[in-house]
């Protein structure tokens, strides 16, 4: 199992204070890991470096077969390469219709060019129906994104992800403010994305990363406090300090 | 194709039947066409404000549609109006030089020639010498070229500056007034070479068209600045609809989130920044030869702001908006400071117009912003609503 993505001895600062500490994450393809730890833990910051938001002051961040370096990439640079963020907040363009926000995240052509000139694939159509039907907005395509219930926002936020067909998914909090079934549907969403590709969730409910079932890393102070199986690392004596303790 | 563009955006075949009827109708009542109800003065203004229309929806696109709240456009308009200017100004005087050198018993040198035309450029401001921006002065092409080149070329290297350090929101709009500030202070200068405060004037007559009569070249202007305007508005219109247009907006919106769908933003915002530079240039080289004088205080960022204050009237985010609000606001205004509104006596003050348009003008901006966020074209949408229910 070769690694996809693989960051070691990551650090980053700001302002002295040590947001990530030496962290080293390895995530294979295909696979379903779930990241969990308290506030602060670097969970957030982690994706700001994968993602080429934050800049870490030093380690490796390591993409692909040809082993190439993401730290020198932008973000959308790194985002055609094929790592897709979903927010811990549903960010969706509101004032736009479903079918636009679909439209604007399929994998086609990316230049200002290729768009004026409409350089798009021919099933464009196709694609964003099969979308939509995946996440139960087929009935709602020409409605404006911003008038859906925030358990929508989610799943479009999740479809658009779908969309750019990333090789990597990763996705902050995806169960936040949703009812029971929302978020069973959520977990189907997931688990049958992550048989195709790599898919990181970071989330604070243990009961969701149950459902889950998959290999877990703990994150604390900016480094790996523990991983294994989610009951392996709930006896961890460490890691019932972290949540419990103190 | 075009069948299926002109359906998505009912707006534009409205838009175009509406500028042509404007157009049609106001040949008709011109001095050119015999009726003269308009005066050939009204004329010039009515092409001028078309004129102000097209960079006015440039501006709705680049600050409207992508979010960048350019306080530059002016400045690109008034440099096109510079551009065609310069040619205009050399080819007429050097026809006027030619004519007097002709009685000569000597025939002129070439070098007597441009000296001649130098020293009644350039008298005014001490000089006789062509200064190097003047190089091609004397070709109509290459200074056509300049009215789209030098501000598309000016907004290019801003825009990549500006938006590769990822300067947003009320920074931007700072450095593009700082821009538009160090461009007036600089064409202000006598040693730029570009006649300094006096600006460039005499540019109603158009070399080689002495037979012409005015009333005719007013008429022709208005007609250009009519197509230009129908031309601009169906660009934008092509560029604002579909993914492209998509894409802009969720720039505006929240560009970060746009990064991260793998889009290149600066790419997209210089991109727009740039094209609505060349259209405002455009737009500036169609108004001067109408207005007849271009000077620098006409580039001054106070201009810019204007223009910003007739989008947010208009309507942003809707090209009709834009020429709404231009439409409305720079006549109006005309009318104010041209005297023509009654002074209003209240016995212990009298409201002089001239004076008090700017603050009337200035509690309008404010009133909208706060009371109409979608200004004028926002009225449509009412419109449409109740035309829907009914």
């Amino acid at each position: 199992m070769s690694a996809l993505l693989e960051v070691s001895g990551v650090s980053v600062s700001f302002d002295g204070f040590k947001a990530i500490n030496n962290l080293s994450i390895q995530v294979a393809e295909p696979e379903l890991r779930a990241i969990i730890g308290p506030n602060g833990a670097g969970k957030t910051t982690f994706m700001d470096i994968v993602t080429g938001k934050t800049k870490p002051d030093e380690g490796y961040v390591i993409w692909g077969e040809k082993s190439v370096s993401l730290l020198g990439m932008s973000e959308s640079q790194i985002a055609q390469a094929g790592i897709g963020r979903k927010f811990q907040k549903p960010t969706v363009f509101e004032a736009q219709t479903v079918r636009e926000n679909i439209t604007l995240a399929l994998k086609n052509p990316r230049k200002p060019l290729d768009l004026l000139l409409n350089r798009a694939a021919l099933d464009t159509e196709e694609r964003v129906r099969a979308i939509s039907d995946e996440i139960g907005l087929s009935d709602a395509l020409d409605q404006t994104s911003g008038a859906l219930s925030h358990g929508q926002k989610q799943w479009l936020e999740i479809g658009m992800l779908l969309a750019q067909d990333p090789r990597l998914l990763l996705v902050d909090e995806p169960a936040a403010g949703m009812s029971a079934v929302e978020r069973e549907k959520t977990t189907d969403i997931l688990v049958h994305a992550a048989k195709t590709r790599a898919v990181i969730v970071v989330e604070h409910d243990m009961d969701f990363v149950r459902r889950l079932n998959c290999k877990v890393t703990v994150l604390h102070q900016g480094s790996v406090l523990a991983e294994g199986s989610l009951d392996h690392v709930t006896k961890n004596k460490d890691v019932v300090d972290v949540y419990l303790g103190r | 194709m075009n069948n299926s563009f002109i359906a998505k955006n009912p707006s534009v075949l409205w838009f175009l039947l509406g500028l042509s009827l404007f157009t049609v109708l106001v040949s008709i009542l011109s001095e050119a066409a015999g009726t003269a109800l308009i005066s050939t003065s009204f004329l010039k203004t009515l092409g001028k404000t078309l004129c102000l229309c097209l960079v006015a929806i440039a501006m709705d696109v680049v600050w409207g549609y992508c979010g960048i709240l350019s306080l530059g456009h002016f400045a690109f308009f008034g440099i096109g109006g510079y551009a065609i200017g310069m040619w205009l100004m050399y080819d007429r005087t050097k026809d006027i030089v030619v004519t007097s050198l002709e009685n000569n018993i000597l025939p002129p040198t070439p070098d007597e020639i441009t000296t001649a035309i130098g020293s009644q450029i350039f008298g005014v401001v001490g000089s006789s010498e062509f200064p190097v921006i003047w190089a091609f002065s004397h070709s109509l092409t290459l200074q056509l070229l300049a009215v789209v080149l030098v501000p598309g070329l000016l907004a290019l290297v801003f825009g990549w500056l500006a938006f590769r350090s990822r300067v947003t929101g009320v920074y931007l709009s700072i450095l593009t007034q700082a821009m538009t500030l160090a461009l007036s202070l600089y064409f202000f200068q006598n040693d730029t070479g570009l006649r300094g405060n006096n600006g460039l004037s005499g540019l109603q007559n158009i070399p080689g068209l002495d037979d012409v009569s005015q009333a005719t070249l007013s008429l022709w202007f208005f007609w250009a600045s009519a197509f230009a305007l129908g031309s601009g508005y169906l660009l934008f219109v092509w560029m604002t609809s579909g993914k492209f247009g998509s894409v802009i907006r969720a720039i505006r919106d929240n560009e970060a989130r746009v990064r991260f769908l793998g889009y290149h933003v600066e790419s997209y915002k210089l991109f727009i920044f740039t094209v609505t530079a060349m259209v405002a240039g455009v737009a500036g080289a169609l108004y001067y030869p109408q207005a007849g004088i271009i000077n620098p205080a006409e580039i001054a960022p106070i201009a810019s702001i204007y223009l910003a204050v007739w989008v947010a009237i208009g309507g942003r985010g809707r090209l009709y908006g834009a020429v709404i609000g231009a439409a409305v606001v720079s006549l109006m205004s005309s009318w104010f400071t041209g005297g023509g509104a009654p002074d209003i006596n209240l016995g212990i003050y009298v409201i002089n117009w001239t004076d008090w348009w700017l603050v009337l003008l200035g509690l309008t901006f404010v009133a909208v912003t706060l009371f109409f966020p979608k200004g004028i074209g926002g009225l449509f949408d009412l419109l449409a609503r109740k035309g829907k229910q009914s």
